[in-house]
């Protein structure tokens, strides 16, 4: 067993008691609360006559299902009004922060959570979401939860969790011009598979993983769920003390900040810390990385082949044919070519202020073909405020994209934003699962937010370092 | 409220049932990396309870554009009133979503065997007393090509004992000991397991540096809310 990790010291500092399962109580520091997975939590509190029991310690926002065109109330779509009325309701019953729409608050709950310095190292995070893992990037232990958990944790402020095995994962050496955390947390997922992480928490640490911003980091946890791991962290050092000084919690209170910092520093994983298993991958070797099949595992460089089924080990045969049916892909191609329909800059794993920028900077001066849907979904009210300040906006809409409202949108396709038919998607969300994103014959291809730009430009997938610099005067 | 006491923790678990066998016929459903939009395609989300949900399990799998079946072993006039479903690796990766095994439930289903399951899927399996079973990669297949030669035979899940029985034979199987605990002793309701240790949970977040002490229930005045608030 792991021993002097962070996620050791996390745990230990929040069990609350060893349950007849074998299963420890863990107190939750934080609980983020959405409207797709908490009304029928909500629902079983009531049949069993209980409340909230801690209200402070709970955060609610609305991502899924919001519109991102018009947002007038009641919405459009009858069973999205639904949902945000029962959200509104239980918040308000409980007593509930609410990050809705009218806050100019409201966002995808994996990017407010950091932004208003919700989400703090050293805590224990849940939410009713698979991409809860993404605050771990602050050193927090962070995971999804199912709605009978929703229902432990808003009734008892605990959830019931064997404890797990911990991976440290280093990627060495210093990324490439044109690579990106997304990039790395593919290539990490293709060689550790879908469900390599099953049982474990992955540790990303290492000098490109270092030094990477917060939003990187948060990319590369988001997805550890992608890999099978429940929650993915990184080891709180300056960089993140920088990123939690300029939050909402500790921009007029650097006592707190000052209080808090030697705990942060504390939790942080020991240099002689024990782990269960350490994968070693070369940064400097990875490149710009795209998905040829259906799951998120199934990746590749730009310039590699698409692989051929019978050379794959024989439980992924039948996946990988029926994956490169469903693209229609040819094993032995590259993916550099695949036409796209759609390109879609949005989501929890890629909609921060900075995946937008450095998507801006590519897209200036060009536009996005003639032959391509291409949207904008800012993460959240306050990435889209802080990109319009920018004029980020304009670069977008000049080229050709859409500029929406905030939410989760063709990441899954839950309000009006879906693929059409076969439509092929150039996609910086994080899953290809067949039906993803709204149409079951949808075809997805995930890649990092410059790479969704270069795609829409040139309406085919695209190596973004073969792209001559356009000089805009 | 009655039945409340002032922490907000309330009598009204009943306790949960003891899940020590599952036996019915069984339904194979072939495939690793089954994930769970396609156990229930996220557009059948928009509901604010699970009730319904069955008839929406593997909806994309099994009705093409114009609601035509497509062959799926959840079309299949011979698997009607299968309880144990039969999958390969990794199945319920994806999403958190409880909608997945709640349509799997609510379809029919009370036990799955797998050669492998997703953590989330699993726990939320769990929260429901159902049992997910693992065994090694040619056992299930056995299973899988049994079942489908005999839908109507009965098989034996003994969650105590971590074996599946079925055509005169025991093989052995793996229920993970947090789980096996859980179902037997009949202690999987959470809720109110850890609704029982109140004190320890306030004393556990008086301890973290991070949690002002107006977040804890019946510790800080409103007026100290107001004052010491630092979130």
């Amino acid at each position: 067993m792991s021993r002097g990790t962070l996620y050791d010291k996390v745990w230990q500092n929040h069990k609350v008691a060893s349950l007849p399962t074998g299963q420890d109580q863990l107190f939750v520091g934080l609980h983020l609360v959405h409207e797709v997975t908490s009304p029928q939590a909500f629902g079983m509190l009531k049949e069993r006559g209980r409340t909230v029991a801690f209200p402070k310690r709970t955060h609610a926002t609305v991502d899924h299902i919001v519109p991102t065109g018009d947002r007038a109330r009641p919405f459009g779509d009858e069973a999205a009004e639904n949902m945000m009325a029962e959200l509104e309701e239980n918040v308000r019953a409980s007593g509930i922060d609410f990050s809705d729409p009218d806050s100019g608050d409201q966002g995808i709950v994996h990017v407010i959570g950091p932004e208003q310095g919700l989400t703090q190292p050293g805590m224990t995070i849940v939410c009713g979401d698979s991409h809860t893992s993404t605050h771990g990037a602050f050193g927090a232990l962070a995971f999804g939860i199912g709605t009978s958990q929703i229902r432990d944790v808003l009734a008892t402020g605990c959830v019931a969790m064997e404890k797990q095995r911990v991976r440290r994962i280093e990627v060495t050496g210093e990324l490439g011009e044109g690579v990106t955390a997304k990039d790395v947390i593919l290539t990490i997922i293709r060689k550790l598979g879908t469900d390599g992480g099953v049982g474990y928490v992955y540790e990303y640490a290492g000098e490109a993983i270092e030094a990477l911003g917060m939003e990187g980091r948060m990319s590369i946890c988001n997805m550890s769920i992608e890999g099978g791991a429940r929650a993915g962290y990184v080891n709180p050092d300056e960089t993140t003390y920088e990123w939690l000084r300029e939050t909402d919690a500790f921009a007029d209170d650097p006592e707190t900040f000052e209080r808090l910092k030697p705990y942060w520093e504390s939790v942080a994983s020991d240099d002689d810390a024990e782990y269960d298993d350490i994968v070693t991958i070369d940064g400097s070797a990875i490149e710009p990385t795209v998905t040829w099949g259906t799951t998120p595992g199934q990746g590749i460089g730009i310039t590699e082949p698409i692989p051929h089924p019978e050379d794959l080990p024989a439980e992924k045969v039948e996946t990988a044919r029926r994956a490169q049916k469903h693209m229609r892909v040819e094993p032995g191609e590259t993916m550099e070519g695949y036409e796209i329909d759609v390109a879609f800059l949005g989501s929890c794993t890629n909609a921060r202020l900075k995946d937008l920028r450095e998507a801006a900077a590519f897209i200036k001066g060009r536009d996005v073909h003639p032959d391509v849907r291409a949207m904008v979904v800012p993460g959240s009210q306050r990435v889209q405020k802080a990109a319009e300040a920018e004029g980020l906006d304009t670069v977008f809409k000049e080229a050709g994209f859409d500029w929406r409202e905030p939410g989760c949108s063709m990441c899954l396709g839950m309000n009006d934003d879906q693929l059409q038919g076969d439509e092929a998607s150039a996609s910086s969300s994080n899953r290809n699962f067949v039906g993803r994103q709204g149409s079951k014959d949808g075809r997805t291809v995930l890649m990092s937010p410059i790479m969704v730009a270069a795609a829409a430009v040139t309406g085919e997938v695209t190596d973004v370092r073969e792209m001559k610099e356009v000089t805009v005067a | 409220m009655s039945g409340i006491d002032h922490d907000g923790f309330a009598d009204g678990d009943s306790p949960a049932e003891q899940v020590t066998e599952v036996s019915g016929t069984g339904i194979p459903v072939r495939g690793n990396d089954i994930d769970t939009d396609q156990i229930i395609p996220a557009r059948f989300m928009k509901v604010v309870t699970f009730d319904g949900l069955g008839q929406f399990a593997f909806f994309d799998q099994r009705f093409d554009d114009n609601d035509e079946e497509k062959d799926h072993p959840f079309n299949e006039e011979k698997y009607r009133g299968a309880n144990v479903l039969v999958v390969n690796a990794n199945f319920g990766c994806g999403s958190s979503r409880e909608h997945a095994p709640q349509a799997l439930m609510r379809w029919g289903i009370d036990a799955v065997i797998g050669e492998s399951f997703a953590e989330i899927f699993a726990g939320n399996c769990l929260a429901l007393g159902i049992p997910t079973i693992t065994a090694d990669a040619e056992t299930v297949e056995t299973l899988q090509e049994y079942v489908a030669a005999n839908p109507d035979a009965e098989i034996e899940i003994d969650v105590e004992n971590e074996t599946v029985t079925y055509g005169g034979e025991t093989v052995e199987a793996t229920v993970s000991e947090a789980q096996r605990r859980a179902l037997v002793e009949g202690v999987w309701d959470t809720t109110a397991l850890m609704g029982a240790n109140t004190e320890a949970v306030k004393e556990t977040a008086r301890s973290l540096p991070y949690i002002p002490a107006d977040h804890i229930p019946g510790d800080g005045s409103e007026d100290a809310a107001g004052a010491a608030g630092d979130d």
